[in-house]
């Protein structure tokens, strides 16, 4: 890990402790999740007991502390998207990478996520990967689509 | 080199001479490109759009405005012809260069590219014909199809900016507030509390410093609103929080937004730079004494961050965890400061109501809700997208006029709005006038918006589950209402959709609502049985039928179902054997195929494939 | 002063108190479990919740942070009071089936069966040991992890901690014996904690007697000489005393 990086994030927006939440998003953007020597840098650094920035790192969503699949696969599970099948699809998608959401398979290949809502919900059930957009999905669908993805 | 606004008049030079650059003989070909429009290929459309106009050389007669939303998701990407206002849909990159050559040069209006009426099937050429929108009053909203909102000088062409001016060198900060009361305006991000009367209080607690916030965690699964006018219009937004800043007294703001929104983020920044360098933001705005500056704060994805102690927890750089609020956000709130926090569509409405005056505004809506409300028309419904409506509005209105109704020929059960604090309201309420009090009553709530439509084929026992299951995550798990009865509500609903369901459970369930409304620390948690009380109330015969007679009438919990072929509609073509995942189906080509239940594990791919309603679930 | 009424009795008391204190002054009970007079009030058991009406409007609040104000009617067992109370321990005795507190507080408000799924914990998250850590000793070793049912309190990563200082306020402050401290021969296991510490030898009788990091953090923080930190507590006040005595004695 580039101990540089870290300091030039928190550099960046500064040491108070309302620039945590920025400061950690920068670094999971880097790294693709959050490795435990930066936490650990960053504690120092600031002087936030590591204690409070795993707890915010194990409370907030977007934050992994586990490094994720080179594809990140979202199944949006907002409202409009269950109403219309979406839960089959994330069972589908569980069956045929053999993950449970929340989960990266072993070769690091996909992580797997639920999310609530990506407000797209004209296409829905939606489910995202990396950047690209799958609307009305069936899970008749998702073989072929996961396929595309190495 | 940008200049500052050093006064009034410079803005208005600065608008006078925005509007003269403007070819009002050019044609304009507007295409809106929000989330929803990205997602749908806007971005393509867009990309060829730019590379036709100058193969075909058109730059002098033609101009691409590229906005954000304009509500109608279901038809993306869209794009609207002006002067002439057709609207064309579905769009393809391959259909650019026929708009180009046929209607722009010709004139000429491409029929397949139009909207299809969805009672008639009859084409509709012109954006104002269309049933979705003529229904609809859009005041805030409709700014989006005017503005590109990468562009501050767009938004300053539309009197952008102007109520700042008519405030900060007409108006006492008291008179903003009393203005702002006379409106009627309240809050748009759920519990509906008079905004005047929030930023009186606010301007009155004691205390040298006070903030004000603008609240863009947008969590409530289908509503996107707030989304919406951020990305499309987010200087509105901000010159609504400049507006309220000067009138509570306070030089700081905040904006917490949704991680889950990249694109709203990055018009925000970008909004702000802008305003900054126009001296619209900062110190001494547009010459005045009064200094604002604003602060973005990115969320991290946690629902319970919409409740506002949490939210300024956030901010303050701590976990998302809600405190008693005895003593209010108001007197102190974020570092214990006076703070006001108002929500994206609530800053919207508040320059509107400054340059059309208070009166204006209340006389849109009912009594005591005024104004329009945007709502999010999703789930099953054939016109998903977001509209604007005067409060008032019956759903009937919205649901069937605007939304067209629901597809497929299929019955109406339900509409669920409030979000996860709110409820479902049934058919026999449809008739329902839609403001703050008329929804309490019915056992649901405003919420931000979000309009949630379900059909026959839905299971309101699993909508409750659903909410049930989404709240036991997002509640931040401090007090015990909310944590252990939210577990306990959620294996209670979980037993009853898988054939587990005794008959005291519902009995539990209202035990369990009632600990949580009275009990729970803090709003998520006090709303947090609305969805599993409101289809208590209105579909207790669905309950039954899962108790007793262990039953799902919509087919939708697996545990309840059964999956079988009908002999009599199978030719066996063999499709559905060839998609099983559990090798479930058997059957020789062209003959009857059957399903084994032991292998079933109804995951319902059969029934999708099958092209011969072959498939039956009951 | 301010005067309100609790229990349909009027009392004046001072103002800033809560309603817990008000009505410990006046020798009413009020439950509690994630009370503690030594730390900031939380609010999270919700075991505390009394009936309030102020101005007319009855509502439900936890006594522990609620501070008086005037006029408002308090009742702390009212026929709703106890229906809620009662719920939220019965969730509590659902999580935590063989904890004696919870099971003595329910016999004490009747709960006679559980009517919901039975976890076996021993911990009710009711966060004093993070608060007396953080509040108290200043060390914050410890904190809330997860949110919504898997919040748990834990140290980073569930490691050992390298910040604790083994002084074990977290288990004499909690209320369900859930933070256990054992100590085998140098070494004081935490086992919620997944923490070890090192134990100090007495120079004196060869005790173990304290943790070498609460004792290092100790230093230059009280009037003790640095000579006592080598020695336990029962060493040290034998040789206070024999210092004394021999003082006596030259006197005479």
């Amino acid at each position: 890990m580039n101990t540089d990086k870290v300091d030039g994030i928190i550099k960046k927006y500064g040491k108070e402790q309302s620039a945590i939440m920025s400061i950690l998003q920068d670094i999971q953007s880097e790294y693709n999740y959050l490795p435990r020597e930066a936490l650990e840098q960053v504690s120092k650094k600031m002087s936030i007991p590591l204690s409070k920035i795993y707890g915010i790192a194990t409370f907030y969503k977007v934050f992994s502390l586990t490094p994720r699949g080179r594809h990140l696969i979202k199944v949006c599970l907002g409202t409009a998207c269950h109403v219309r099948g979406a839960p089959q699809i994330l069972e589908e998608i569980e069956r045929k990478i053999g993950i449970r959401a929340g989960e990266t398979t072993g070769d690091l290949k996909f992580t797997l996520e639920r999310v609530n809502c990506l407000g797209a919900c004209a296409l829905g059930p939606l489910v995202m990967i990396n950047n690209d957009y799958y609307g009305q999905m069936t899970s008749a669908k998702v073989d072929k689509i996961l396929k595309a993805y190495d | 080199m940008i200049k500052k606004l050093k006064n009034r008049t410079d803005l208005e030079n600065l608008k006078e001479s925005i509007l003269k650059k403007k070819d009002k003989k050019k044609h304009c070909i507007i295409v809106s490109s929000g989330t929803c429009g990205q997602t749908s290929g806007s971005e393509k459309v867009i990309e060829k759009f730019k590379d036709e106009i100058k193969k075909q050389d058109m730059g002098k007669q033609v101009e691409l405005k590229v906005t954000g939303c304009h509500g109608f998701c279901e038809v993306e990407p869209v794009a609207l012809i002006q002067p002439e206002g057709i609207f064309y849909q579905k769009l393809k990159a391959e259909d650019v260069p026929e708009i180009i050559s046929e209607t722009i040069v010709k004139g000429k209006v491409i029929e397949k590219l139009l909207y299809s009426d969805t009672e008639t099937g009859k084409k509709i050429p012109y954006e104002k014909d269309i049933p979705f929108y003529k229904k609809q009053s859009r005041i805030i909203f409709g700014n989006n199809v005017l503005i590109d909102p990468t562009s501050i000088d767009d938004y300053i062409g539309i009197g952008g900016y102007e109520a700042l001016g008519k405030v900060l060198f007409k108006m006492k900060p008291e008179e903003v507030i009393e203005e702002v009361k006379k409106s009627g305006l309240r809050g748009r991000g759920g519990g509906g509390f008079p905004t005047g009367k929030k930023w009186g209080f606010c301007r009155q607690a004691e205390g040298d410093v006070r903030y004000v916030i603008c609240n863009a965690d947008e969590g409530d699964p289908g509503a996107y609103m707030d989304r919406s006018l951020l990305e499309g219009n987010p200087h509105s937004v901000l010159e609504g929080m400049i507006i309220g800043a000067y009138a509570i007294g306070s030089s700081e703001g905040y904006v917490y937004i949704r991680a889950e929104y990249p694109l709203a983020l990055k018009n925000l920044e970008k909004a702000i730079s802008q305003a900054e360098g126009y001296g619209l933001l900062g110190k001494n705005i547009l010459g005045s004494d009064f200094n604002f500056r604003v602060k973005i704060t990115r969320g991290g994805g946690a629902f319970v961050c919409g409740e506002s102690t949490a939210l300024m927890a956030s901010i303050e750089g701590r976990v998302g965890e809600p405190r008693a609020k005895y003593v209010h956000t108001i007197e102190s709130g974020l570092r214990d400061k006076p703070t006001n926090l108002n929500n994206v569509e609530t800053w919207a409405n508040v320059p509107m109501i400054i340059s059309r005056g208070a009166g204006w505004y209340a006389k849109i809506g009912t009594q005591k809700s005024k104004g329009t409300k945007i709502f999010s028309l999703v789930g099953k419904i054939k016109n998903t997208g977001l509209v604007e409506v005067p409060m008032g509005m019956t759903l009937r209105e919205i649901i069937y006029d605007i939304g067209g109704g629901i597809p497929g020929g299929k019955k109406f059960k339900a509409v669920q709005t409030g979000g996860p604090s709110g409820g479902c309201i049934p058919e026999e309420l449809i008739d329902l006038p839609v403001d703050f009090e008329r929804l309490a009553e019915a056992g649901s709530m405003m919420g931000s918006g979000g309009m949630i439509i379900m059909d026959e084929d839905n299971c309101m026992v699993d909508v409750a589950k659903y909410f049930v299951d989404f709240l036991r995550e997002e509640s931040c798990g401090k007090c015990v209402p909310c944590r252990e009865g939210l577990e306990n509500m959620y294996n209670i609903l979980a037993g009853i959709t898988e054939g587990r369901g005794k008959e005291e459970d519902i009995g539990l369930l209202k035990e369990l609502s009632e600990v949580l409304s009275e009990g729970a620390l803090c709003a998520l948690g006090t709303t947090a049985a609305n969805p599993v009380m409101s289809t208590l109330r209105y579909f207790p015969e669905e309950y039954e039928s899962h108790i007793r007679d262990k039953k799902c009438p919509a087919g939708v919990c697996k545990e309840l179902v059964l999956y079988s072929i009908i002999e009599e509609k199978c030719n066996g073509c063999g499709l559905c054997r060839k998609k099983c995942p559990a090798k479930a189906i058997s059957g020789e080509p062209k003959k009857v195929h059957v399903i084994n239940q032991a292998e079933c594990i109804k995951c319902r791919q059969c029934f999708e494939v099958c092209r011969f309603g072959a498939v039956k679930i009951e | 002063m301010i005067n309100l009424t609790i229990n349909g009795k009027k009392v004046s008391v001072e103002e800033g108190l809560t309603i817990l204190q008000a009505a410990e002054q006046m020798g009413i009970r009020i439950p509690t479990l994630c009370y503690h007079e030594a730390v900031v009030a939380y609010g999270a058991c919700r075991v505390c919740l009394v009936e309030v009406v102020r101005k007319g409007w009855p509502k439900m609040v936890t006594a522990c942070n609620y501070p008086v104000q005037e006029n408002i009617e308090v009742n702390t067992n009212n026929e709703k009071v106890i229906k809620i109370r009662k719920l939220v321990v019965e969730l509590l005795l659902a999580r935590c089936p063989e904890v004696k507190e919870i099971k003595d507080l329910a016999e004490e408000l009747g709960i006679k069966e559980i009517r919901f799924k039975k976890k076996n914990d021993k911990c009710i998250l009711c966060g004093l040991c993070v608060r007396v850590c953080e509040e108290k000793m200043g060390i914050t070793a410890i904190g809330s992890i997860n949110r919504g049912t898997i919040r748990d309190v834990a140290t980073p990563y569930n490691d050992n901690s390298d910040v604790c200082i083994g002084c074990g306020a977290c288990a004499s402050i909690c209320p369900t014996g859930a933070i256990k401290i054992e100590d085998v021969g140098d070494i004081r296991t935490i086992d919620k904690w997944n923490t070890k510490v090192k134990l100090r030898k007495c120079e004196t009788c060869g005790k173990y007697y304290a943790p070498v990091p609460q004792l290092d953090s100790l230093k230059g923080k009280t009037s003790v000489t640095e000579e006592s930190f080598k020695m336990c507590m029962d060493c040290r006040r034998k040789k206070l005393e024999n210092t004394m005595i021999n003082a006596k004695k030259s006197k005479y």
